[in-house]
């Protein structure tokens, strides 16, 4: 167990404290562990020494960052936080040097590939000599801070879920009672409607905002090391586990958990995810303690859970354990006039953060996108507004600046659903159906065409392929190539 | 084959937004095909740095931290990105040659060396 004498933390105000606290007081502080005092810090804190290389860091810092302490333990500091402050100096160097703190908000760029806005408060850490043993950072995510700022004009946090239809108003209503509670939460909806989106806004708007938001895709990991990383391991659980690992359930302690793809959870963990659910506590792999989390747990799935009940995939207990509450997210296909919102909404965003100059899209381009069916939904849809903004070179956006595969007649098949106008669908079929038509007979005709000029050409030369080539214009091999074919 | 590092002092870039220099590569299966040559950008530009990328035909990225969107679009554009590498860029790089690299990879060199 590693021990801090906090006489090397806070040097000035921590070090008073002790020296005027009564001698049992003294010595609880004392024989608390570092890492108790670090997590109860709602705060991502990381610990340098001398040389800038990570000591330790508290589980809102592992949160923040991706990185797990067992990963980046010894690892020089930079390349574990990765912030921009490097490209103004070497600000880590320079407190080390003149021993002052120094506060000042940068950006970080996690394991997850996400940029966050951050404060930095950076400062020096002295050993019994008064000599500077390393550095305390501390980074507080000021996201919550800069989106409250961005939506400072009236419109609040969940100004980034749009829709006007009625399917959608139904969920904007839900949401808030949603948020209010701590009950388990399954959100259903095809691939691409914003199920991860609106798990987010929940965490959000509900108390447990200001603690961490863990988000883990079931699908994604194989279910040995899934167990591990949902539940954590001790060390020597396995080959190469040589270190405890805490596990998400415990990083998302007093925060919301959101299980993505939980159709994909394997049978044997449903079961040790539904011990969680009833009990809240579990072992870690080859743990034999158990571990108690207050966690508040959001699943969500594109398969319909009722489905692989019934057919033996999922554990139905599981199923009425994580189905407390439910919402279902409608497709993009149902919610009539949302395709033009969003459409506008993605354009604006596209064009401000390449600082193009388009001006919109045309009205072809317009017919083309609302007759499409978006099997993909919203991401689809974000995705070919991000493809033709930027592959367009003028200030219009046309029909040949959108993808190609927009125009193939299998995705406007597929695009024909119910929930469709019925005359833009049909309209798009007959549009199609005439274009395959000619486009048949074109080919028919001119491979005809072209039989009857090489059967010509060679009954001119009497049947001297060298000659009936230098006829028609062509190589011999490509004469003799069309009339194997023929 | 053509590989891109994102470099800073010896080792690889904490971050594919932040750097300016760079590291080029070719290789066959039998090791370099040359001398690696190194890159100085005009300053930091993650949208120079895709283009320079496309430009140059490079297949194999290897980089600390990236942006999603970065990374899904040099994904697009058939770019492996190997992401997250903490190391020496030498090392990094015969890892890569060898196909032993992943993403996330730490390089035990990396631990415990002073701060670049």
């Amino acid at each position: 167990m590693f021990f801090v004498s906090l006489r090397l933390c806070a040097r000035p105000k921590v070090y008073c404290v002790i020296e005027t606290m009564p001698i049992s007081s003294t010595i609880l502080v004392e024989s608390v562990s570092i890492a108790e005092i670090l997590n109860g810090v709602p705060l991502g804190i990381v610990l340098l020494d001398r040389s800038l290389c990570v000591l330790r860091m508290n589980r809102f810092f592992e949160a923040l960052t991706g990185y797990s302490e067992e990963d980046a333990l010894g690892v020089p500091g930079n390349f574990i936080i990765r912030s921009d402050l490097h490209t103004r100096g070497q600000p880590f160097r320079q407190i080390l040097v003149s021993g002052e703190s120094l506060i000042q908000e940068g950006t970080i760029l996690n394991c997850h590939r996400k940029k966050l806005p951050i404060l930095f408060t950076i400062s020096p850490l002295h050993d019994s000599e008064e000599q500077i043993a390393g550095l305390i950072v501390v980074l507080e995510d000021l996201s919550s801070v800069r989106h409250a700022e961005r939506n400072a004009g009236g419109v609040d946090c969940m100004a980034k879920l749009l829709g006007h239809s009625p399917k959608m108003q139904e969920v904007f209503e839900l949401l808030p009672v949603l948020a209010r509670t701590d009950a388990s939460l399954l959100i259903t909806g095809e691939t691409g409607t914003g199920k991860d989106k609106i798990a987010e806004v929940i965490h959000k708007t509900s108390k447990r905002a200001r603690q961490p938001f863990i988000k883990i895709n079931c699908g994604a990991l194989p279910e040995s090391l899934l167990e591990s990383e949902l539940f954590g391991h001790v060390r020597g659980a396995f080959t190469g586990a040589i270190m405890d690992k805490p596990g998400m359930f415990r990083l998302a302690q007093d925060g919301t958990i959101f299980l993505t793809e939980i159709g994909d959870l394997p049978l044997s963990l449903q079961v040790k995810l539904l011990t969680v659910l009833d009990d809240m506590e579990f072992y870690p792999v080859g743990g034999c303690t158990k571990v108690k989390v207050n966690v508040r747990v959001i699943a969500a799935t594109h398969r319909s859970l009722r489905e692989q009940v019934r057919d033996g995939l999922f554990r139905e207990d599981l199923f009425y354990r994580l189905n407390v509450l439910q919402i279902h997210l409608p497709p993009l296909r149902e919610r009539e006039g949302d395709i033009r919102l969003l459409l506008d909404y993605f354009f604006r965003d596209f064009v401000s953060q390449l600082g193009s100059h388009i001006k919109g899209f045309s009205n072809a381009s317009l017919e083309v996108l609302l007759a499409y069916g978006f099997s993909g939904n919203v991401r689809e849809l974000s995705n070919i507004v991000e493809y033709a903004v930027n592959i367009c070179p003028g200030e219009q956006i046309t029909p040949e600046y959108l993808p190609k595969y927009l125009f193939a007649p299998e995705n406007h098949q597929k695009s024909v659903v119910p929930g469709q106008p019925a005359s833009v669908s049909s309209r798009e079929e007959r549009r199609h159906q005439t274009a395959n038509k000619t486009e048949t007979h074109s080919s028919e005709n001119w491979n005809e065409t072209e039989r009857e000029m090489i059967l010509g050409a060679m009954k001119k030369t009497g049947g001297n392929r060298t000659k009936a080539a230098e006829l028609l214009g062509l190589g011999r091999t490509t004469l003799w190539r069309k009339l194997k074919a023929l | 084959m053509k590989i891109l590092i994102t470099i800073s002092g010896d080792n690889v870039a904490p971050r594919f937004d932040m750097v300016s220099e760079l590291l080029i590569a070719s290789y066959n299966p039998k090791g370099l095909t040359g001398k690696p040559r190194t890159i100085l950008m005009a300053g930091p530009s993650p949208e120079d740095l895709c283009s320079l990328i496309l430009k140059e035909d490079i297949n194999i990225v290897i980089c600390g931290g990236i942006e999603e969107r970065h990374y899904k679009y040099l994904a697009w554009k058939k770019v492996e990105v190997f992401d997250s590498v903490i190391g020496p860029f030498n090392e990094v790089l015969d890892l890569a040659m060898k196909n032993k690299l992943r993403s996330g990879t730490i390089l035990l060199s990396a631990r415990n060396v002073r701060d670049t």
